[in-house]
């Protein structure tokens, strides 16, 4: 195919009114308000709701909210989640929730955010927050163990802490919770 | 001919009559056996939707249980044919039998069938029974599924999903029971969780013997128990972990270890003694974490016992044998070793080598080894393993494949008969090459003494024992978890089992390496899978003469002994 080419008029052919028109474009802009963020010194506030990085959460008496149920692990689609049940000894000092994992790791180079674990957990033990710009210079410091996950996570203010309440709802009947 | 003396009488017809099951006629038999006693009992309805393929949901109804009737879950509406006055049929006006719905309904584990009946188990009044139960059930429930083992196969969930409501509409406290009770030395119970089915008492007592468990105070405060200051302890208690439908009753070995929807489930056969349980292996990741009985009516039932179910951990040992060994440092590798031993082995003089082998190991595995003694002239035995029998499962025969051994020509009579003789020779000097397979020969009459004397002694074994510390040629093998197989029960039953895991480092199955020495000896390639070498041991070996590897399906074949 034959393109056409336009013949260019003598305004167009004297090139500076076009180069012009550009500085003035550019002067514009300077005068304007900036918009670019010093990154890393200066962080992007998340909006509420961001599916950032998936962290664990101890409750306000400061137990592991996660009592390593797996659902979080069986629903991760890129298996970032890998968890060591307890075995038979359970969570000697968890009382009635009898159960704490072991170990909890979370392959952060695998997470997708997608935030499934934290839709599937029972026990609100797991939450994506406002993390997203996670590093290390290896690939093992990028698997968060359960120590870690939990430091990052912090304390949930749980509101209806099933496990107390059952422990005191059986204590008032007499039975050991 | 009516009148000739000795013709048999047939065998009496099997009486059947015709249901029909949600609109569908089926003929069922009128008479059932009992599950305990084996005596014609009348066919009751959920056996009869059993039989027409619609599966009535049910807690306390179990196949091989005592019906008690007291989930109510099972509940199916019903119609038998309306009778006029002279006790005919009355027909609808089309000239079909009129229908006389009953104005209750029933529980479908415990009401007979009779001829004509009609069962309706999808009405829109079933299916409201069937939410008031769950309902009921779910009143006390601790709803504590993620720390409980029994979620992912748990039927309160399974049930719940199908039939139950969304929500509760319950706002009272829950009434608390007993938790985390220890009910025995590897049963824990959950009082809170149990829904009173009463599945492992009738099992305990009326299939075990052992009247053990039970039901205390009233109404909402049931609690099952054991009897006070007794455990519950015998061979068989792992089985109310199986048949309790919840989360009351579970095992402590299996406790916290593992979901249940992470396991794969393998096709496999109990080898702790000779009766072949049939058998679940769950395993995930290359380990295994639980074996559970899988029904098997011609040898288990739908039971295993704890003994049996518990001996898994060795297959995940770590000091599993995992290096192919020659006799020089230098020869490594399987082909390597393979090669050197095929020529040692074709150098022996007739006479001058013994084979071992091991009743644990599979049919395939014997009938190479003892081909391999009819080609080397070898004296073989097997060792013989007993223990004391019990009137339910466990036989006598700690081996799971003596019959295999004596079947395949490898086994002296009786088993072990020939071991005095093995070391006889050693002594004398006549046996110069031993072959132990799967067995520490030290322990069985053949001391280390006698072993340092051979010129070469070949050993394959899965774990270190003292006779694979003295081996030449050490050939790391399988357990039957890690490889396909069949063994020979002692009724003559030849069951498959099927691979769950991965063997680590060098090991190989037996029959695998077993094959390619043999073709090295004999000069013929002939290279098989386990298919393949099953059917050509069926072709050789009288006994098991016409069988077929697909044929044996899941439940085995009987072979005479």
């Amino acid at each position: 195919m034959i393109v056409k080419r336009k013949k260019l008029s003598l305004w167009e052919r004297l090139y500076l009114p076009a180069i012009i028109g550009g500085f003035l474009v550019t002067v514009r802009h300077f005068f304007r308000k900036k918009v670019t963020m010093q990154y890393p010194e200066e962080k992007w506030v998340v909006p509420p709701g961001y599916r950032g990085a998936p962290y664990l959460v101890k409750d306000q008496s400061g137990r592991t909210k996660c009592v390593s149920c797996q659902l979080c692990e069986f629903v991760c689609p890129p298996k970032a989640i890998r968890i060591t049940p307890p075995g038979p000894d359970g969570a000697p000092n968890a009382g009635n929730v009898e159960k704490e994992p072991r170990e909890f790791e979370i392959n952060m180079l695998r997470c997708i955010f997608c935030g499934y674990c934290q839709e599937v957990c029972p026990e609100e033990a797991i939450f994506l927050m406002q993390d997203y710009s996670l590093n290390g210079s290896s690939r093992e410091e990028m698997i968060y163990n359960k120590e870690k996950l939990l430091a990052l996570g912090g304390v949930h203010q749980d509101p209806i802490r099933k496990w107390q309440h059952k422990a005191d709802e059986a204590k008032d009947q007499g039975v050991a919770p | 001919m009516p009148d000739a003396p000795n013709i048999q009488p047939p065998a009496a017809p099997v009486e059947t009559l015709k249901v029909k099951v949600d609109g569908r006629e089926v003929e069922v038999p009128r008479f059932m056996p009992d599950p305990l006693s084996g005596k014609p009992v009348p066919t009751t309805m959920i056996q009869a939707c059993e039989l027409a393929q619609v599966t009535v949901p049910h807690y306390c109804y179990h196949p091989k249980l005592p019906v008690s009737g007291n989930c109510r879950m099972c509940l199916v509406e019903f119609g038998t044919p309306a009778l006029g006055p002279d006790r005919k049929p009355l027909l609808n006006p089309d000239g079909s039998v009129k229908i006389a719905k009953s104005p209750r309904p029933a529980i479908a584990c415990a009401t007979p069938i009779s001829p004509g009946m009609e069962i309706y188990t999808n009405t829109p009044a079933v299916k409201q029974m069937r939410e008031g139960v769950l309902e009921f059930l779910l009143i006390n429930h601790p709803l504590d599924c993620p720390i409980c083992d029994q979620a992912g196969e748990c039927k309160l969930q399974e049930y719940s999903v199908d039939y139950g409501q969304a929500e509760s509409r319950f706002v009272e406290p829950k009434v608390h029971k007993p938790k985390r009770v220890d009910l025995g030395p590897r049963i824990v119970l959950d009082d809170e969780r149990c829904i009173l089915c009463t599945r492992c008492i009738r099992f305990t007592r009326d299939v075990v013997g052992d009247d053990a468990l039970g039901i205390v105070n009233r109404g909402g405060y049931n609690t099952l128990t054991a009897y006070p200051g007794r455990p519950f302890d015998n061979n068989y208690t792992l089985n109310t972990v199986d048949i309790c439908p919840v989360g009351a009753l579970t095992s402590k070995d299996f406790r916290f270890q593992m979901r249940v929807w992470f396991l794969k489930e393998t096709k496999s056969l109990c080898t702790s003694c000779a009766t072949g349980c049939n058998i679940l292996i769950g395993s995930r990741e290359e380990k295994i974490y639980r074996y559970v009985p899988r029904q098997n009516d011609a040898v288990n039932s739908c039971w295993m016992c704890d003994a049996g179910r518990l001996n898994y951990q060795w297959i995940g040992r770590e000091d599993r044998l995992t290096e192919v060994r020659g006799p020089t440092p230098e020869l490594r590798g399987w082909s390597a070793v393979l090669r050197e031993l095929t020529r040692v082995l074709a150098a022996a003089p007739t006479g001058s080598v013994a084979i071992v082998a091991s009743a644990r190991q599979t049919n395939e595995e014997l009938y190479l080894l003892s081909k391999l003694g009819r080609k080397l002239g070898a004296l073989t035995d097997s060792v013989p393993r007993l223990g004391e029998a019990d009137r339910l499962l466990v036989h006598a025969d700690r081996n799971p494949n003596s019959q295999g051994a004596r079947l395949t020509g490898i086994a002296g009579e009786p088993l072990g008969a020939n071991l005095a003789r093995i070391a006889e020779g050693i002594r004398g000097g006549t046996i110069r090459t031993l072959i132990v397979f799967g067995e520490d020969v030290t322990r069985h009459g053949i001391g280390a003494d006698l072993l340092s004397k051979l010129e070469h002694l070949v050993v394959s074994d899965i774990l270190p024992n003292a006779t694979t510390a003295l081996a030449h040629y050490l050939l790391p093998g399988c357990a039957h978890a890690e490889k396909r197989g069949t063994f020979t029960n002692a009724k003559g039953r030849v069951q498959k089992f099927m691979k769950a895991v991965e063997a680590r480092g060098d090991a190989r199955a037996e029959w695998d390496f077993l094959l390619e020495l043999l073709s090295g000896l004999t000069g013929e390639k002939r290279w098989a899978g386990i298919e393949a070498l099953f059917n050509l041991m069926a072709a050789e070996v009288p006994a098991f003469r016409g069988l077929e590897w697909k044929a044996l399906g899941d439940a085995g074949v009987s072979v005479p002994l």
